[in-house]
């Protein structure tokens, strides 16, 4: 067994149990952190797929980003757990059968001997002065240039979505506001009176 | 060494497990939220394992578009959390019936 297998079969191992537990344990703090461990190690195996700038990525903006987002929305909530769990038993045959059939397809056809060894062999690594991200920044910047900018349009719809939604205004609360504050003139606020300055004098 | 078959199975596990995840917790939004990530993933080890064994760059850009929308889809997701947990005070999926659906 070469050291690359050892690591494909450890970390596919880790994984799935990582991915098991995101889906069957109680608290959703656990959750997410076990769904970190998971996109973890689904880096690490895109490392051995010779994808450095997606596993550099997905750890980035998955475990990075994502994550923590998922840890703030949790944790803002009061969620009551074991009212969520109620039920739980119900659906796990249905959810066991289901799984059970899809797993089965997909390892018929995986294994079927359309892409086993023989006839998909592994290619052999890239020499060493071979630049992942420089290939892909190429291919991005030419050929998928127009999904590059739709993708940017996305997550640009995406940041107005999310903002617009959450936002509100409470009417208790007072603000500032700014635009009223450098509007203001002087004689809005000062109020010149003319008056005696002796008793009996003309002003 | 390891033939490609192997790495999609492991997808089709993950994808499988997330599957159930979806229906074991069908009353938790985050965590249905967070079932739909991992599905997602699983489509992403067959795009990146089919790049590498056919030596196509095309499906590594793909992972990439499909990690945009993913990162959107769950900005949007927990945004509508948010608002519904502001509103019904839980977010139980079986409380979400004012549409009469």
């Amino acid at each position: 067994m070469t050291f690359l297998e050892i690591v494909f079969y450890v970390f596919s191992a880790v994984l799935i149990a990582s991915s098991l537990l995101v889906v069957t344990v109680r608290n959703p703090v656990r959750a997410a952190l076990f769904l970190v461990l998971a996109f973890f190690s689904a880096a690490c195996l895109w490392l051995t797929l010779e994808a450095e700038f997606l596993a550099i990525t997905l750890v980035l903006v998955y475990v990075g980003a994502v994550m923590v987002l998922f840890l703030f929305v949790i944790m803002m909530l009061d969620i009551d757990i074991a009212q969520m769990r109620a039920g739980f038993a119900n659906y796990l045959p249905l959810g066991l059968i289901v799984a059970l059939v899809m797993v089965g397809e997909l390892t018929l056809v995986m294994l079927s001997g359309e892409f086993g060894d023989a006839e998909l062999p592994r290619p052999v690594g890239q020499p060493a002065d071979y630049s992942n991200t420089e290939a892909l920044g190429r291919l991005v910047y030419t050929d998928y240039v127009f999904a590059f900018e739709l993708a940017a349009v996305i997550l640009l719809v995406a940041i107005i979505a999310a903002i617009s939604l959450t936002l509100r205004r409470r009417p208790e609360t007072r603000y500032q506001a700014p635009e009223e504050q450098v509007k203001v003139r002087k004689e809005d606020r000062i109020r010149i009176v003319r008056m005696p300055s002796r008793p009996g004098e003309d002003p | 060494m390891i033939p490609l078959s192997h790495y999609l199975i492991v997808g089709a596990l993950l994808f499988a497990v997330s599957v159930v995840g979806i229906f074991l917790n069908r009353k938790n939004l985050v965590i249905i939220l967070m079932a739909i990530e991992l599905l997602l993933l699983a489509a992403n080890m067959n795009f990146v394992a089919f790049s590498h064994y056919l030596q196509d760059l095309s499906g590594q850009v793909f992972v990439f578009f499909v990690l945009t929308v993913a990162a959107a889809e769950a900005a949007i997701g927990l945004a509508i959390l948010i608002v519904l947990f502001r509103t019904r005070r839980s977010i139980n999926v079986q409380d979400l019936d004012r549409l009469r659906g």
